[in-house]
């Protein structure tokens, strides 16, 4: 059986190499299917593998609590505008929710930054040193600040890499130099380890840190001490981020007196809601992928179907004369069957040659973010096969049925 | 020993629309191991049907066909395939070569459905093409041969198998006469040096001169059915 698979591949491959226009025409409806469907989800892959990136750069297993927003007869303000969170809030979620493995807080600020004669406007963030763990920031150089700076309200700053940029001098060493925010000095102990975006799109590295005492006492010069713009806490476990996000916000309504009928008076992120709504996005884009898949390898296999269709009518004779010196119908099918096949798959592998050198070319082209997995190719691979298949399987049996009396009596 | 074929009230009846057609009708025939026979008959005469079903390609309506002792009458199309692959030898009147392939593949064919591996493929189709005389023009393909060499790799194909049976329609028809002699004397030899059945169907007088049997059909019945040539074969037929 094997001589006679082996001969019928080599046969069907014949016959392609001998009508090569007809082939290959026939095979373009699959080799652009196969080399769309690549493509595009190798384009669709990097992408989500950036976001990602992104959602992984906000820290490890990191739960935001922002305040709600301010209501003054029914004209609500917009995310964050109330004043509702405070430290005291978030050292007591560490006491009561045991899930939590840290907590941390900050509030934000634009303002102008002078260093020499150069200055810059950017946020300025108030916050605890936990908040540098939990969102997991490093340091290019020097280190970050301690409690007991917070607790003195030390003068020392944490710097971005958008901020060193824009301050000093190319390779002049930030640390240990004396900035001005808002006219108070400020020695810098830190240079932070880029981010870059997030996943929002915003530039991680125009930052600023402060102790958060310092910033309520000698720079923001708030009226409400004690409130923060956000809370930060992180779970050791993944799993555990739903069930920390909801003792959190019992906890939080007890604190602040909520009745049962009433809204909270904040706003639970987890990082998995984020990447949820990520991947409800790459959902899509699968969808429409597999739409286009489809549709395209159904072409194609309409091709592969009609050209089979008129090379069986070609070839009746031939078939008489098979069936005469005693083919089978199973050798018969098999034959046409193996011909489609090979049709198919040299259009699969066209079309994966041409899917990968598109992404390749995106990549070089654009400078968009491609990963072209060996799922994808298996699964194209693999497609290529049962179209090849399913639409062979009709021409095939109606070779096989022919009357062999009148297929070589065929002019 | 039960004969080769054994043709009993044979009928063959086709519906055209409403049309009956009465191909064959009533026909009985016997024709022994190592034969040389040669069937005749004007178009219409039923001479191709009967060739279609002694060749296992068709089955008769009424009656009935043993082969080699096999009743071919009840068989499903697969073992028909069968029976054609390892019994029987088909040389047609237009060669009918598969295009484009070489005479060595066309000699492989029959083979090619055995499931043999394929270096004993070619070795018994190179054999077989030498033995008519073409060695040398193994990877020839149609279109660089004469119709008579064609017509050899037809003869070659249909002996690869060892058959029992040589079915050859018309297989002068399409060539010029020196071709014809040439494909009868290879005909002839086959069957006085190695025994091979074979059943020739032809009009023309000469070419059915090559046989020791000539049977008519007409009407779809034995017209006549007379021993034309006193036996030479070499394997002495029994019964």
């Amino acid at each position: 059986m094997s001589a006679f698979v082996w001969l019928t591949i080599l046969t069907a491959l014949r016959i392609l190499a001998r009508n090569r226009m007809r082939a290959g025409l026939t095979m373009l409806g699959i080799v652009i299917g196969v080399a769309a469907v690549i493509a595009m989800v190798s384009i669709g892959e990097g992408a989500k593998r950036a976001v990602q990136a992104q959602i992984a750069t906000m820290g490890t297993n990191v739960i935001v609590i922002f305040p709600g927003v301010t209501s003054a007869s029914g004209v609500r303000g917009s995310q964050g505008s109330a004043m509702t969170l405070t430290v005291s809030d978030a050292l007591d979620l560490k006491k009561r929710v045991p899930l939590l493995a840290d907590t941390g807080w900050a509030k934000r600020d634009v303002m102008q930054i002078v260093y020499g004669n150069r200055n810059w406007n950017g946020p300025i963030n108030g916050i605890s040193p936990s908040y540098l763990t939990i969102r997991d920031w490093s340091f290019t150089s020097g280190g970050p600040f301690t409690q007991t700076d917070l607790e003195s309200a030390a003068r020392v700053a944490l710097i971005g890499q958008t901020i060193v940029g824009n301050l000093f001098e190319p390779g002049e060493e930030p640390v240990g130099a004396v900035i001005r925010i808002k006219n108070v000095p400020f020695r810098v102990i830190g240079v932070l380890a880029p981010k870059g975006q997030s996943a929002q799109g915003a530039d991680q590295d125009d930052v600023i840190f402060i102790p958060f005492s310092t910033a309520e006492r000698k720079v923001f010069g708030t009226s409400f001490i004690g409130s923060v713009g956000a809370m930060f806490g992180s779970t050791d476990q993944v799993e555990d981020l739903p069930m920390a996000a909801e003792q959190i916000r019992e906890v939080l309504r007890s604190r602040h007196r909520i009745q049962t009928e009433q809204e909270d008076d904040f706003t639970i992120r987890t990082q998995v809601d984020i990447g949820k709504v990520q991947e409800g996005t790459s959902e899509t884009l699968t969808m429409m992928l597999f739409a286009i898949a489809s549709v395209s390898l159904l072409v194609g296999g309409i091709g592969i179907m009609n050209i089979l269709l008129v090379s069986v009518t070609e070839r009746t004779r031939e078939i008489g004369v098979r069936m005469a010196v005693g083919a089978k119908r199973r050798h018969i099918v098999m034959q046409f069957l193996i011909e489609a096949m090979t049709l198919s798959l040299v259009g699969g592998a066209l079309g994966i040659v041409l899917g990968v050198a598109g992404a390749k070319l995106t990549t070089l082209i654009a400078g968009w973010p491609t990963i072209i997995s060996g799922n994808v190719i298996l699964l194209a691979f693999f497609f290529s096969l049962v179209v090849g298949l399913f639409f062979g399987l009709y021409p095939a049996n109606k070779a096989a049925r022919l009357n062999p009396i009148e297929a070589l009596r065929y002019e | 020993m039960a004969a080769l074929i054994e043709c009993e009230d044979v009928w063959k009846i086709y519906r055209v629309g409403d049309m009956e057609v009465q191909a064959l009708r009533g026909l009985s025939l016997t024709i022994e191991q190592g034969e040389f026979v040669a069937i005749m008959g004007s178009s219409g005469s039923g001479k191709s049907t009967l060739m279609n079903i002694l060749g296992c390609l068709d089955q008769p309506t009424k009656g009935r066909y043993r082969l080699n002792g096999i009743e071919a009458g009840n068989l499903k199309p697969d073992q028909l395939a069968g029976i054609r692959n390892q019994q029987i030898g088909f040389v047609f009147q237009s060669f009918n070569l598969i295009p484009r392939t070489s005479a060595l593949e066309n000699a492989q064919l029959p083979l090619f459905y055995r499931g043999l591996s394929l270096k004993e493929q070619r070795a018994q189709a190179a054999a077989a093409l030498g033995r008519v005389g073409l060695q040398g023009r193994e990877h020839h393909y149609p279109t660089q041969l004469s119709g008579g060499q064609q017509q050899r790799v037809a003869i070659a194909r249909a002996l690869v198998t060892s058959p029992s049976l040589l079915l050859a329609d018309e297989p002068t028809g399409n060539l010029d006469t020196q071709s014809s002699q040439e494909i009868m004397r290879i005909l002839e030899t086959l069957n006085r040096d190695e025994g091979i059945t074979i059943i020739l169907v032809t009009h023309e007088v000469d070419v059915a001169a090559y046989a020791a049997r000539e049977i008519v059909i007409k009407d779809g019945q034995v017209l006549s059915d007379r021993v034309t040539k006193a036996r030479s074969t070499a394997i002495p037929v029994g019964g």
